[in-house]
């Protein structure tokens, strides 16, 4: 094994390791989300960190980074021991960050956000014609051409965040880290962001990816750690593992990654969607002249990158934003333009963010799990609320779908989101809908609780209802979809049947039919 | 008639000036001041105060701006510090400054909660531009230059050249990048390695400063003391400006020129007949400042978008 697995003794091959941690721990209260984790990480490599949610990965980058301190600990950079006590820090040390949420200000120019903590001085002046010259010179070099006087905030994300690249680089980072770089981004984005970063190796700067996309770790990688509950569980060789391994390492247990499904078996339409358009409060249009349909028992999926007119699609779908032209048809039925009762109808939604739209949180799981069945005469006992019926029903809809814990009492915001989800699809599933609307079904979940949903969906189309799935995971999409419509700036830019779906096939379209210059994420 | 008119809209509208940019600084930087008014009424009482027993204008104006920054201090220490709510700590302090001006008022001076009246050596003079008296009644520029530039006192200019200072330090400075990036996304700010408190500190600073001018200017300069809630809704009016300004130090100067001109122009109706009309209801003329103040709020003005962190308080993740 070139690279040993105890931290401890990393003193072969190329002298010191660019980052070495050792024995990091750090609480939040009761959460403890670091034990005793150590990583080396190799100058020149591009180092994966992967784990599920609530791992710990994201608070072990943020300790390095200097957000949060250690309760125990010790960081070295380039073979020295450093105090990383703040941001400023670990800049000095030579650490850069990319956030997972950009730490951009949307009103300041490129180069204002490049300088902003470096500015070189007391007036901006010649700070900001520095940056200018500095920005240039790392275009050439890493490929990460940015014009310096756009406005951040104008520009789509896989710019954005070559800004917040750049930054690092403008303070003179070796070591990068990146934090669920590619949530955003298109196929093609992705793909030019993991050149940037096999230059930025080569160059002799150090990468720590942290993802929970395993095929990305298995593209661009060199080495790989695996977390889970807060401990470090492996190191691996990036090219001597594979992708049921880190899932399995991640999960600890064995993981089935394919959905089994059978062929699909279409009956008759169940909605249907005519020419439909929807238009944002604003007035601009979202969705555009949009016509499908979903038949029973099969999974249709909408694939685009996220603002597409996907989520507007949906709500509009879902009764809860008004369509500005066209119709839909629920089991051939139209639907009426105040749209009441559709619930009752047999139409169930998974909304795409369950804590604003799917639940409500300071609320005990089984409220949240009645929402909007409370007036079901199963509830109601003598026009009031029969609280011992809704506990029973969210107890069995709780095991039903492996709710943990399965207390109905909880508050709803105390349970992980995996299990919040499964709170979610248990309230809209066991009404047993005709046609189900889910909107990322598996965002924030763990690895564990995605094949569960994944699972669920299958055996819905099974059972002959129509699924229609908007998802940003491609994975997902590509696993579930009978049939899968890519969207592009409000209008279905094409539609392909699962057989012949490849990632670069869907890739092109969700960059606007293949264009060049909007598969390079320009404007 | 126009000259005096717009003379006295000078005189109106450094108030508002200098509270307005002081809200420039606070608010860039995210945090809400509708404080303005207290701590300019705190000002006000504290110089008035001070001039009365030193007989010095300077002495006042030191302690009209010291108290208005320990104003400014115990607003960032609830809303900085212990991250409250700014809303509820600005009103509070308006509220605290209108009671306590008037409990000391009436306890040091008994004269009913005014401050004794300023002798002229007390106060700040007008400054006669040279040649000014010679001019004066030469029509066109001579009146400009001896009625509507000359004759006023030092904070008068210090106001209007308060207004391109500010500017070059939010747009030229390495503190005023910071300040406005923290009140965009302070996390971008804290990413950076530069502390989001001590900056606001810092802005709260400089708000406290210019009310604490406003507030003197209001005692020292237009009156010879202080009168009971002698500010009369002006660090509203200020705030108003402000966002009618977008944020933008010369905008929000245009604003509070707008709002002096309105209240001078009610000063010379009052009491005057408009022909058809008949004499203008006071009551309806010192209103009008307000009735605008509503109908440009209302949406006149076109959305003002203000900072985007104003208001949310700064706590790192999670």
């Amino acid at each position: 094994m070139p690279f040993p697995e105890e931290p401890r003794n990393t003193a072969e091959g190329a002298g010191a390791p660019a980052v070495e941690l050792r024995r990091i721990d750090k609480r939040f209260g009761a959460v403890h989300a670091n034990r005793d984790v150590s990583l080396a990480v190799a100058p020149g490599t591009i180092h994966g960190i992967v784990g599920e949610n609530g791992a710990g990965k994201t608070t072990l980058m943020n300790v390095l980074y200097g957000f949060y301190r250690a309760d125990r600990g010790e960081i070295r950079v380039a073979g020295r021991a450093v105090a990383i006590g703040g941001s400023q820090d670990a800049i000095a040390a030579g650490i850069g960050m990319v956030h997972q949420h950009f730490m951009l200000v949307d009103t300041f120019t490129v180069a204002e956000n490049v300088i902003l903590g470096v500015e070189g001085g007391a007036l901006l002046a010649s700070g900001t014609e520095r940056a200018r010259r500095e920005l240039a010179r790392l275009a050439r070099e890493y490929a990460l051409e940015v014009p310096p006087d756009a406005l951040a905030g104008d520009l789509p994300v896989g710019l954005q965040q070559r800004v917040e690249i750049l930054k690092a680089l403008y303070r003179g980072a070796g070591v990068l880290i990146l934090d669920e770089p590619t949530g955003a981004l298109t196929p093609p984005e992705a793909g030019h962001l993991f050149r940037i970063l096999r230059r930025l190796g080569a160059q002799g700067k150090t990468v720590i990816l942290i993802t929970h996309k395993l095929r990305e770790i298995m593209a661009v990688t060199d080495r790989v750690s695996v977390m889970r509950q807060g401990r470090m569980v492996a190191h691996r060789d990036t090219a001597g593992t594979t992708i049921p391994e880190l899932a399995e390492l991640m999960v600890g247990r064995r993981v089935l990654l394919r959905v089994e499904k059978g062929p699909a078996r279409p009956g008759r339409e169940l909605l249907a969607v005519e020419r439909l358009s929807v238009h944002d409060p604003r007035g601009a249009p979202r969705v555009r002249d949009v016509s499908f349909t979903v038949r029973a028992g099969e999974i249709v999926g909408i694939a685009g990158v996220a603002g597409n007119g996907q989520s507007e699609l949906l709500e509009a779908l879902a009764g809860l934003r008004p369509v500005s032209g066209g119709r839909i048809l629920l089991a051939g039925e139209p639907v009426g333009s105040g749209r009441p009762g559709l619930r009752r109808r047999g139409l169930a939604h998974v909304p795409e963010d369950r804590r604003r739209m799917g639940l409500v949180m300071p609320f005990e799981a089984r409220e949240s799990a009645i929402l909007g069945y409370h007036d079901d005469s199963r509830y109601r006992r003598a026009g009031l609320l029969d609280w011992a019926a809704v506990s029973r029903d969210t107890a069995g809809k709780m095991s039903a779908f492996d709710v943990r814990p399965a207390e109905p009492r909880r508050i709803t915001a105390a349970f992980s989101g995996g299990n919040q989800q499964k709170l979610v699809l248990a309230r809209e599933i066991e009404r047993d809908p005709l046609v189900l609307l889910v909107g990322q079904p598996t965002r924030g979940v763990d690895v564990g609780a995605i094949e569960f949903i994944h699972r669920r969906l299958v055996a819905m189309r099974a059972a002959g209802k129509a699924i229609l799935l908007v998802s940003a995971e491609l994975d997902e999409i590509m696993g579930l979809s009978d049939r899968i419509l890519v969207m592009y700036g409000g209008s279905i830019a094409g539609e392909l049947p699962a057989g012949r779906a490849t990632e670069q096939a869907l890739g092109l379209l969700m960059a606007g039919a293949g264009t060049r210059r909007a598969a390079r994420g320009a404007r | 008639m126009a000259v005096p008119v717009l003379d006295s809209t000078l005189r109106l509208s450094v108030p508002l000036i200098l509270a307005a940019l002081a809200g420039l600084f606070s608010e860039r930087s995210g945090i809400i001041d509708i404080g303005l008014e207290g701590k300019m009424l705190g000002a006000a009482f504290a110089a008035a105060a001070t001039a009365a027993l030193t007989g010095s204008p300077w002495a006042g104006l030191a302690a009209g701006v010291g108290v208005s920054v320990l104003l400014a201090m115990v607003h960032g220490y609830a809303c900085i510090t212990h991250r409250g709510n700014q809303v509820v700590s600005g009103l509070a302090l308006n509220i605290l400054a209108s009671g306590l001006t008037a409990v000391l008022g009436v306890a040091w001076f008994a004269q009913g909660g005014r401050t004794p009246q300023l002798p002229g050596e007390a106060r700040f003079l007008l400054l006669e531009w040279p040649g000014a008296a010679a001019l004066r009644d030469m029509p066109g520029l001579g009146a400009v230059y001896g009625e509507l530039l000359s004759g006023h006192n030092l904070l008068v200019y210090l106001a209007f050249l308060a207004v391109p200072a500010v500017g070059w330090v939010l747009y030229r400075t390495r503190f005023g990048l910071r300040l406005r990036a923290a009140g965009e996304n302070p996390h971008s700010v804290d990413a950076a390695g530069v502390p989001v408190p001590g900056l606001r500190y810092r802005a709260l600073v400089c708000t406290g400063v210019l009310c604490g001018v406003a507030g003197t200017y209001l005692s020292l300069a237009q009156s010879a003391g202080f009168i009971n809630d002698m500010t009369a809704g002006k660090g509203y009016i200020a705030l108003a400006a402000l966002i009618f300004g977008k944020w933008r130090p010369v905008p929000a100067m245009l604003a509070c020129l707008l709002f002096g001109l309105l209240d001078a122009v009610a000063i010379r109706l009052q009491g005057t007949d408009i022909p058809g009309v008949g004499e203008v209801p006071v009551q309806l003329v010192q209103a009008l400042p307000y009735i605008l103040t509503v109908v440009l709020l209302a949406g006149f003005i076109g959305r003002a978008v203000p900072p985007r962190a104003l208001g949310v308080p700064y706590v790192k993740e999670r």
